[in-house]
């Protein structure tokens, strides 16, 4: 008999499959004019950029942070760098003086009011066309904005791109597990970019035409993921935007779990409240790929993964229940298990199939992100801290995230 | 903007896959029920052989049939595969009737064991086990860990089990002569003696032990 439970569980199967299957057509039919550019970019003209830096307590990052925007390759005056501190309880206001000294670096300062009126407060003093963000524990690679730059300079359509985030100096395995996570993201981001569906602009060096806060309005609170809000707004003001993902930018990541917990639970909360926020762009024509392919697959993968821990805690908790039961019973004697252990009884109902699909399309996607950034195919055993570490802890932050938005209970930022 | 034939694409090509793992599952349980039906087909010929040896050579056969009859050992295992695959590949008609075979191969085999151990003074005692699947029988699967358990500690000990609802004339034959009700699932036959509901395993041993005493001091008797 078929139930009720399995179809649910064979639908979400088949979401997940449909998605995948849908950025892998997508990167088919593209795969010729997705560019990795090797040596020095060049332009036939440098606009003028502004980059905000808005930093609370970063003293040990903001030094590094600065000076990869100062060592870009481009025109350097025509590079404006405005640190903001947001209220900060340690010397980060004393080192952001330190770059007092360079003309093209302005220096802010506030009481403590979150990013987004940081960033806010610096996008009160641009005066460039174009005008970025760039948190203070990332470092931008030299050729990271000129290469950003040549997709403005190619479409003048075009009203934001973002770079290919990369995880910077990995050291504990959890940190080496979301390194792969970050190459996957940027063969995700890519696709989504062609398919003019991208959910976030982060706030590592995401480059923006001025006039899209001109027109749209400044940065919102939104459930502390500013970035995913203008990227959604931009979405349903149909703004155009794109991935470079030859553009590299080195990001901090959490060095534990707790870390990654606190992090992605904001994310994900972030996500479904945006989602909720911007319902109304839902399965509508007019708001293209963005409407019908990433919000539905996003809410498809935070709904399903969920429900499928709780199937599997199920039968998690039956197997227990039934070796407890059997050792009450009669003991547990190894040999007789091991004796009767035989191939036969290897499951090969269709889903084990679907699910050994799924993870090579997952482990396939790592490879495809590794080869956009490094262009090369690279097979990493990461892949596998990866794998272990995100499919044991990723249904505890999207349980705790579905749980929190249906308390309406807001996650802190760190 | 929206490309529709993609998304209609990509939906043929997630339904292939999903075709092809079907394909793939029913495949693999295709090849199991084979599987079975070589094992079955192999146990049935062992057990024909024994037979028509017995009848031929009566006494005689003693010293031949002891060392060489069905291992007890393969009837519980094809069981125990039987079993999985009712719960694992769906319980269709081809497993439904393998285990209709199977629970006719259990019989004779228990008839021949019965008389070799009455003629030939072999040490055995013999369990018919009576279950339900027609309902979730939670003390039913517990009884058969018991009766795994059991069967480890008792080489010599054959249990054969039977499903109260699989219908079929000759286990009907075996539940009218020891009168098992389907509300008094799970029951066990042991020494012509019925016993209703779990039984531990404990119980259950000192019962084969018995069994086997009995058996020796019959063959004293004689």
């Amino acid at each position: 008999m078929v139930s009720i439970s399995n179809i649910i569980f064979y639908i979400f199967i088949f979401l997940t499959v449909y998605a995948q299957v849908f950025l892998l057509v997508t990167f088919l039919e593209n795969r010729k004019r997705i560019l990795i550019r090797k040596g020095r970019t060049f332009l036939l003209d440098y606009p003028e950029v502004t980059v905000i830096v808005p930093a609370f307590n970063e003293e040990k990052n903001l030094k590094k942070t600065v000076n990869s925007l100062l060592n870009l390759n481009y025109h350097k005056h025509r590079v404006k760098i405005i640190l903001v501190d947001d209220g900060s309880t340690d010397n980060t206001w004393k080192v952001m003086q330190e770059f007092s000294v360079f003309p093209n670096i302005r220096l802010m300062q506030k009481r403590n009011g979150g990013k987004y009126t940081a960033l806010n407060l610096g996008l009160e003093s641009v005066e460039t066309p174009f005008v970025g963000c760039m948190d203070a524990d990332s470092v931008a690679d030299p050729d990271a904005l000129v290469r950003i730059m040549s997709y403005f300079e190619k479409d003048p359509e075009l009203m934001a791109v973002t770079p290919s985030l990369i995880t910077h100096q990995p050291k504990t395995l959890v940190q080496k597990a979301q390194k792969m996570e970050y190459l996957m993201s940027v063969y995700f981001k890519k696709m989504l970019g062609i398919l003019s569906a991208i959910h976030v602009a982060p706030g590592p060096l995401t480059i923006f035409r001025k006039k899209v806060f001109e027109e749209l309005g400044p940065y919102r609170h939104a459930h502390n993921t500013e970035d995913m809000e203008i990227a959604y707004r931009m979405q349903k003001n149909n703004y155009k935007i794109e991935h470079c993902n030859d553009a590299y930018v080195y990001t901090g990541t959490p060095s534990t779990i707790g870390k990654l917990f606190r992090q992605r639970l904001r994310w994900i909360y972030g996500f479904l409240n945006n989602t909720l926020d911007y319902r109304d762009v839902l399965f509508k024509k007019k708001y293209g790929n963005f409407s019908f392919f990433t919000l539905p697959a996003g809410v498809v993968s935070v709904v399903g993964v969920t429900y499928l821990l709780g199937r599997l805690l199920y039968s998690l908790g039956d197997f227990v229940f039934n070796k407890i039961s059997h050792y009450q019973l009669v003991g547990f004697n190894f040999g007789t298990a091991l004796r009767q252990f035989d191939v036969f009884f290897l499951s090969t109902k269709s889903f084990i199939f679907l699910e050994i699909l799924i993870f090579g399309l997952v482990i396939f996607s790592m490879l495809l992100g590794a080869k956009m950034v490094e262009g090369k195919w690279k097979f990493s055993a990461k892949i596998f801290y990866y794998l272990a570490i995100f499919s044991a802890v990723a249904p505890l932050w999207l349980v705790k995230a579905i749980w929190n938005t249906l308390l309406s209970k807001r996650p802190a930022w760190r | 903007m929206i490309d529709w034939k993609k998304y209609l694409i990509v939906f043929l090509i997630t339904a292939t896959l999903f075709l092809s793992a079907s394909y793939l599952s029913n495949y693999f349980g295709q090849r199991r029920i084979a599987e079975l039906e070589t094992i079955q087909d192999r146990l049935a010929i062992d057990i024909l052989s024994s037979e028509t040896q017995f009848d031929l050579l009566s006494d005689l056969a003693c010293r031949n049939l002891s060392g060489s009859s069905v291992l007890s050992g393969e009837l519980a295992e094809l069981g125990r595969k039987l079993e999985w695959s009712e719960s694992n590949l769906g319980g269709g008609e081809e497993v439904r009737r393998l285990k209709e075979y199977y629970s006719l191969l259990e019989i004779k085999d228990y008839l021949l064991a019965k008389k070799l151990a009455e003629r030939c003074k072999v040490k055995s005692a013999f369990i018919l086990y009576f279950y339900t699947t027609a309902e979730h029988c939670r003390e039913c699967e517990r009884q058969g860990l018991v009766l795994s358990a059991l069967r480890e500690r008792y080489p010599e000990l054959r249990v054969y089990s039977f499903d109260y609802s699989i219908n079929l004339s000759a286990v009907n034959s075996m539940l009218t002569i020891f009168k098992i009700k389907d509300t008094e699932l799970p029951a066990l036959v042991i020494d012509e003696e019925l016993l209703t509901g779990f039984q531990p395993l404990e119980d259950l041993s000192e019962r084969v032990e018995e069994s086997f005493k009995l058996k020796e001091a019959e063959s004293e008797e004689e």
